[in-house]
């Protein structure tokens, strides 16, 4: 890293647009050679900051530098640091994987030859040989995203932004696109990545920012993140409604707070405690001394949802079936 | 896969300008590969003219009325061929936009290469396209008895000029593209740019054959001067099929000068509505 040892820092950004405001004042500092994952909801501004960093947008309020250069007095220096993929995968359906990069590549003045090689390398490296000369109109969602990263890394960027890289995934290939963001982490790339679930978040992110309504409202390690939200919760569903009575009873006395109950799904829920696996088990010892019949009994990590209820007190979703 | 950083690096040779002629042409040939994997562009920009021609140039040749002694089917090659260049408006427009809406032309903006080089590019690949298809429609027309009497030299000076006035078209079609976001709508201007500016011009009919108060409007149609300068390179061109207004005496300097603004125009407007349209 050329001057400093932070790779992106935001400053007070923010961005109006004609009728309602994106950004307001948004802070930002990833050190070199980290995470950031940058959590929140569809709309929260997570997308206009990462295009306000990619040089794609002019801010309307404070500064950024990226790769130790502005982005808006310096885009060209900051363009040649970077890759960008955004939510839809960039890439051309009529081309194939190869032509894809070769193009890029030759765009990034690799020359032809240079270019040809960095495609041959960058499919091999992203599994993607195979495929190579099938025009891309044909590959999976998976190997688009593939593809895509490849295109992003073509010029080996100091800095890399990822809006949502999973999204619309099926798991396997979510797990194969986490391998590689990691390989890159391990290459010495900083990332930037955007992502609805916490727990891409929790797996790729050195330190996650919590973005909601263009605000900042938290930020911190997953571990310091999670520990705020709270710990998981079990949820049990009973057969007959008319049990709901034993099973509150059963749950009550675990982790901090009284347990929830959703009559309409027979439903009662309780956030444990830090001893977690001991109230499991005493619930279902009192579940089963009251001998009350069970449709599920399942823990669940707090969810997104979960860390806006607790960090905002509002924006919890009611909970449908 | 492993993790070890590549030792390849951009080699930024060579000036500036080389440099966005290399982008250019690499652009360039990303549409020329489209054409050849989806060639449906390449058909729809050349059957339409052909269309043209055989209807109203073959079909209908007895029926049409053309002052002085010029056959009708030498008359039509000159308003046929620039419907190639009206025909393309819609399908570059429709391109630009799509490229502009599927998150493509995000990647080409956070390289270091300019916008120009984005959308010269696109024009690039589509003038081929534009001179493939007139080859096509000029090809059709000599066999339906289109013939140019002026020799070599003036012959190809007339396709210099449509080969402008298609090239001036597409940037058109870029700033339609840059500029409106909805395709359907886009599709729409492009067929009613076709109609409009090629019924309402001498392409058909001398201007003398529309109705009295559409004449003036005929004359001053940037394509009826781009058609009497084709015909009159030529030899197509009866006597008063331009009207009789200042076009018609000069319509070489009226084809420059409004090509020229309208390259000038839809070159700025482009850039500025691509910006605006990444910018969002």
């Amino acid at each position: 890293m050329s001057s400093s040892d932070i790779a992106i820092l935001a400053e007070g950004l923010g961005k109006t647009y004609r009728s309602h405001t994106a950004l307001h004042g948004i802070d930002l500092s990833v050190p070199a050679g980290t995470v950031l994952g940058v959590l929140g909801p569809n709309g929260a501004g997570k997308t206009t900051t990462v295009r306000i960093l990619a040089t794609l947008v002019q801010p309307s309020a404070g500064r950024a530098t990226v790769a130790g250069h502005d982005v808006v007095r310096d885009s060209r220096e900051v363009r040649r640091r970077i890759g960008l993929a955004g939510q839809y995968a960039a890439v051309d359906e009529l081309l194939t994987g190869r032509e894809n990069i070769v193009l890029l590549a030759r765009l990034l003045r690799f020359g032809r030859r240079g270019a040809a090689r960095r495609a041959t390398e960058l499919l091999e490296r992203f599994e993607l040989t195979e495929a190579a000369d099938r025009p891309v109109g044909t590959y999976s969602g998976g190997m688009r995203r593939r593809l895509d990263l490849a295109t992003c890394v073509i010029g080996d960027p100091e800095v890399l932004f990822l809006d949502e890289p999973t999204t619309g995934l099926d798991p396997t290939s979510r797990a194969v696109l986490w391998d590689i963001v990691r390989d890159l982490v391990a290459g010495g790339v900083t990332i930037l990545l955007t992502t609805q679930y916490l727990e891409e978040a929790d797996e790729l992110a050195d330190r996650i920012a919590v973005i909601d309504a263009g605000r900042v409202i938290a930020e911190g390690t997953p571990q310091s993140l999670k520990r705020q939200v709270g710990n998981e919760f079990l949820e049990i569903t009973v057969a007959r409604p008319e049990n709901l009575g034993d099973a509150v009873a059963a749950l009550s006395g675990l982790g901090g707070r009284a347990p929830a109950v959703d009559e309409g799904a027979r439903r009662v829920s309780v956030q444990l405690g830090p001893d977690g696996l001991d109230e499991v088990a005493r619930a279902a010892l009192a579940l089963r001394d009251k001998g009350v019949p069970l449709a599920d009994f399942e823990l669940r990590r707090p969810t997104l949802d979960d860390v806006f209820f607790d960090l905002t007190g509002t924006g919890r979703k009611e909970e449908t079936q | 896969m492993t993790a070890t950083a590549t030792t390849i690096r951009p080699a930024r040779s060579g000036g500036a300008l080389t440099g966005h002629l290399g982008d250019t042409l690499a652009l360039a040939g990303r549409h020329l590969t489209h054409l050849r994997r989806s060639p449906g562009r390449l058909i729809l920009v050349t059957m339409n003219p052909l269309v043209m021609l055989v209807a109203v140039g073959y079909l209908f040749r007895n029926s049409m009325q053309v002052p002085g002694h010029v056959a009708y089917e030498d008359f039509i090659m000159a308003g046929i061929a620039i419907q190639v260049g009206l025909t393309g408006v819609g399908p570059t427009a429709i391109g630009v936009a799509l490229d502009l809406r599927h998150g493509l032309v995000d990647r080409f903006r956070s390289l270091p290469i300019s916008p120009v080089s984005v959308l010269v590019g696109r024009t690039l690949s589509d003038l081929f396209v534009g001179a493939v298809s007139l080859t096509a429609v000029s090809l059709v027309g000599l066999a339906v008895g289109w013939r140019p009497h002026e020799g070599v030299l003036r012959t190809a000076a007339g396709f210099a000029v449509l080969l402008a006035f298609v090239y001036v078209m597409l940037w058109v079609g870029i700033l339609l593209g840059t500029t409106q976001k909805n395709v359907e709508a886009i599709d729409g201007t492009g067929a009613l740019v076709l109609v409009v500016f090629s019924f309402l011009s001498n392409a058909y009919v001398s201007v003398g054959g529309l109705p009295g108060w559409l004449r003036p409007v005929a004359e001053w149609n940037p394509v009826t001067s781009v058609i009497t300068t084709c015909r009159r390179l030529w030899g197509n061109d009866p006597a008063g099929a331009a009207g009789t207004g200042f076009p018609s005496q000069h319509p070489g300097v009226v084809t420059a000068i409004t090509l020229t603004a309208l390259l000038v125009v839809a070159v700025l407007g482009s850039v500025r509505g691509f910006r605006r349209a990444v910018g969002r």
